[in-house]
Parts: structure tokens; sequence; C-alpha cells
């Protein structure tokens, strides 16, 4: 009797299992196991959070493989790691250290401004970023097995990942109210293969886990983005551009476990010291937005 | 099934979604729990899949410990895939005892198959009231069932390699697989059946 890997049922599967769960980023083992501990159901190991990336500029890659590797030693929860977009190369180095998930990341500098990784390809499952419904289709067509928002990642500022998934929320219940015939011309409309089109008018939802990410730094912040439709959540330099990681991981994680209970986010809430800064988004310039890369 | 049971589905973190669509293709309208009071008066409790680290750093933080023990006592139905699995079993390879629930004398050790790599699919054979029966296993970062007890009953052996997956000890079952995502819903009859025979225990 054999035994088969790789198929897109793993992939999707995997995905669902990390639902009402927060993903981290993090940079050291012990950044690592401080995560496992609070409860984070992954960990995204970076060579340097998205707000370090943001304030040193140059070019941002993949993370040294001894990072990564180090990082899946230091813990038993699943580890992802991020590549630029269209860089099939460094998916398949992360493929072979046998990271997790990969994040093909609009928080790395693309490596090509055309095209997207065929994520069928790979074993390992792939998650992708996405504005609106058309991206994310567009990415699951690629092989994308989780879809999160952009957001605009290392601002601390939750404003764009809201926009980005009120908007996705709101075109999949407009298509729920479409006719066969309007489907068609959706489809184009979207830029998004008919297929998919249709598949997300029937089901009212996208065919994989739609998680949030870009910006989220506080507990509320969190429960906002899964009251607003989000299944899961990624933490990314919020926790440890905080002044206290830990407690405010574990808040994190409480806050998306129960996160339509006010009296829970309340008491998670207090005293949690500093979140990090934080940037008004709508003073960076165009030329310094992380969430218009890919297409 | 006649008469119209409460299951609930411990929603702190994982697949709870997928056990309840599953539930509800054969009739049953779970809730969702998460705080101790919504445990009262439930006829059988799912446990989802999930990151088994997350959940019981939950159910101590929440106090869902005793109750969920309570519940045991009282014969109360437990069913749990994956993570769900680790949480029931009685020892966990490398982890302190307090990690699990251990409602089924077994040991087992997470991860044991790899990492996502390695995830695989592969044929269950199950025995169930001296019939046999196919199923499509859906391993994910799947704990592996190293030793069970005397009491322990094992229902699936994966085809491949015989070893246990799908274990009973009394009124609790344990799957190291995911049935709830596939479409056949042979395994969420067996815990239906096992509900509807302790109810009448009660």
């Amino acid at each position: 009797m054999s035994i088969i890997t790789g198929t897109y049922r793993l992939k999707v599967g995997f995905a669902e299992m990390l639902k009402g769960g927060v993903i981290m980023d993090v940079t050291t083992p012990e950044q690592a196991k401080i995560a496992e501990d609070a409860g984070a159901v992954a960990v995204m190991a970076l060579e340097r959070v998205p707000a370090d990336i943001r304030k040193e500029g140059g070019v941002a890659r993949m993370a040294d493989p001894e990072i990564i590797l180090r990082i899946m030693d230091a813990v038993t929860i699943p580890v992802m790691a991020k590549v630029r977009i269209g860089h099939f190369v460094e998916a398949q180095i992360l493929e072979e250290l046998g990271v997790d998930f990969i994040d093909e990341s609009e928080v790395l500098t693309p490596a090509d401004e055309e095209n997207h990784i065929d994520k069928h390809k790979f074993k390992i499952p792939f998650v992708c970023g996405a504005r609106n419904l058309g991206e994310a289709l567009r990415r699951i067509a690629e092989g994308a097995a989780l879809i999160r928002t952009k957001g605009e990642a290392g601002t601390g500022n939750v404003v764009e990942a809201v926009r980005h998934m009120r908007l996705i929320m709101r075109q999949i219940k407009e298509l729920t109210t479409k006719n066969s015939e309007e489907l068609f011309a959706e489809a184009k409309r979207l830029g998004a293969p008919y297929e998919l089109v249709r598949w997300v008018a029937e089901h009212g939802r996208l065919p994989v886990p739609n998680f949030a990410a870009g910006g989220i730094a506080t507990p509320a912040d969190a429960a906002l983005m899964m009251q607003l439709g989000a299944e899961a959540v990624f933490v990314g330099s919020g926790i440890f551009k905080s002044s206290d990681p830990e407690r405010r991981a574990k808040a994190i994680v409480e806050a998306v476990a129960y996160y339509d209970n006010p009296k829970v986010l309340a008491r998670v809430s207090r005293g949690l010291g500093e979140p990090m800064k934080g940037i008004d988004i709508s003073k960076l310039k165009e030329e310094e937005l992380l969430q218009v890369r890919g297409w | 099934m006649e008469k119209r049971y409460k299951i609930g589905i411990l929603a702190l973190q994982g697949d709870y979604e997928r056990h309840y669509k599953a539930l509800e293709s054969i009739g049953v309208f779970p809730i969702y729990v998460k705080l101790p009071e919504e445990l009262k008066d439930i006829d059988g409790l799912v446990i989802p899949g999930g990151e088994s680290p997350t959940m019981i750093r939950l159910i101590d933080r929440y106090g869902l410990r005793d109750p969920l023990v309570q519940l045991y006592e009282q014969k109360v139905p437990f069913f749990g895939t994956c993570a769900g699995a680790i949480l029931l079993a009685s020892e966990v390879e490398t982890m302190p005892q307090d990690y699990s629930l251990g409602f089924i004398n077994m040991r087992i050790e997470r991860n044991a198959y790899g990492r996502q790599r390695e995830s695989f699919e592969g044929d269950v054979e199950i025995a169930w009231k001296g019939e046999s029966y196919l199923f499509t296993g859906i391993f994910i970062r799947a704990p592996q069932i190293v030793d069970v007890g005397p009491e322990v009953e094992v229902i699936g052996k994966l085809v491949s390699s015989g070893e246990p997956v799908l274990v009973r000890q009394g009124h609790v079952l344990a799957a190291t697989f995911h049935p709830e995502l596939v479409d056949d819903r042979f395994v969420e009859q067996i815990f239906l059946e096992m509900v509807e025979e302790y109810a009448t225990q009660r």
C-alpha cells in the first residue's frame, strides 16, 4: 500500500491546523522559544523583522539557512520562512532545509517583477499576501495553500490590513450575488481564473484559509482582524519590537483564541508596556510601501 | 440518531470549523466550547487538530483541565484527532506528565514522521463491529502511537506499516490522522455510536 506526500489537500489541511492561532516573526532561537512558550502555532524565521528591513533599506533576501536551521532546532512547532517574490531557487533551498511553510513575501525585495513562483512544483505549502480578491485568487491559481492580507508590514499600523480584509470579504460577498453569466465578466474584471471565481461564488469563501498580516501590534488589533473574518493572525515586528515581548506574545495568543469575548480582551490588554512605536502610513512615500510589490 | 445529543468542539485553536462541518453534514449541530461553563450538559466532546502546545496552555490558563477530567469521569465520550489525540494520551514522548489529559493509556510521539514535507496520505484499515473498512488517512505532521496499554482497542491501522492510528479506550476515541478533512464520515459515525451508547448508561 502506497503513501503519498505533497498533495494540495495536505498543504491546505496543514493551513487549517493553524487556524485560531498566532504566527510570530522571530530572528533568534531564544525568540522562537519565547514564541512557542507563549502559545504561538508557528514561527516565521527571519534575519531581520520588517520594521528593521524598512529602517535599514537595501535588498532584503531569504534569511541565512544557518539562522533558519537553528530556529528549527529550537522549537517543536512549525517553522516558516520567507522568499522573495518570484525567487524559486530560494524556495528550493527552503524546501531542502525542511521548512514547514514558505511565505512568498512582499516584505523582501522582489526577484521577479512579472512572475510569482509556480507553487504547484513544491511539496511544501506556500502562503502569499493579497490586497484584494483578484490578487488572492491569482496566488491560489499558482498553488498558494494559504492567503494572508498584505497590510503594511513593519509599521505597527493595522489600517492597511483592515482595508485589505474588508475588501476581500466584500468582494467575496458580492460574487455570491452574481448569476452565472455575470461570473465570466467578474473573472475578467478581477483578473482571476474563471473556475476559482465560480468556486468562490458558490461557496462564499476562499478555497484556502484566509489569515491577517501586516501592522498588527496589540491584542485588540489581532481580535479586530479575527472579527473582520481572518482565521488566524501573523504578527511581525509587533511582538519583539515592544517593551515586553513575552507578555505581549501571550496576550495576543489569548486575544486570538477569545477574539469574540471583550471580557478576556480587556483583561489581556492591561499593563502590557509600550507597544512598537508605529508609523503613520499616509506619511510614507509611494516607493516606501511594501504592499504594492507583486500584482 | 433519534435523540438530539449536545456535542461540544473544543475551539481554542485548530481545525475546529472542519469538525463542525463534518458533524453538521451528518445531522449533528455541535457547539464550540472555550470556557468551563460551556462544558455543561455535554454528551460528547471533540478535540480538534492543531498545535497541542497552544491548546494545552490555553486549557490550563482558562481553567478547563478540571472540568474536562470531570466530564471524563462522568463517562462522557471524547474524540481527538492529531493534536487532540496527543492531549488524550497518558504519556507524550519528551514532554512532562501534565502536557496531556491522560484519558487513553498510550505513549505517543509528536511529529514522529517528520516535518510538513513528510506529511502524507495513506490507507487506513478500520475494524469496527466485525467489519473491515478502508479509509483515506490524512496525516499532517502527525503524531505516532508508540505503545498502547492492554485496555486499549486498536480500531484502525495504517495499511503500509500495520501501526495503530485509530484507538479507543472505553468512551475515548483518538485518531492520529484527520477524518474531518475528507468527505467520508465513517469515523464520526463511530464516535456518535459511542455517544449514544454512553448516554443511555449515564
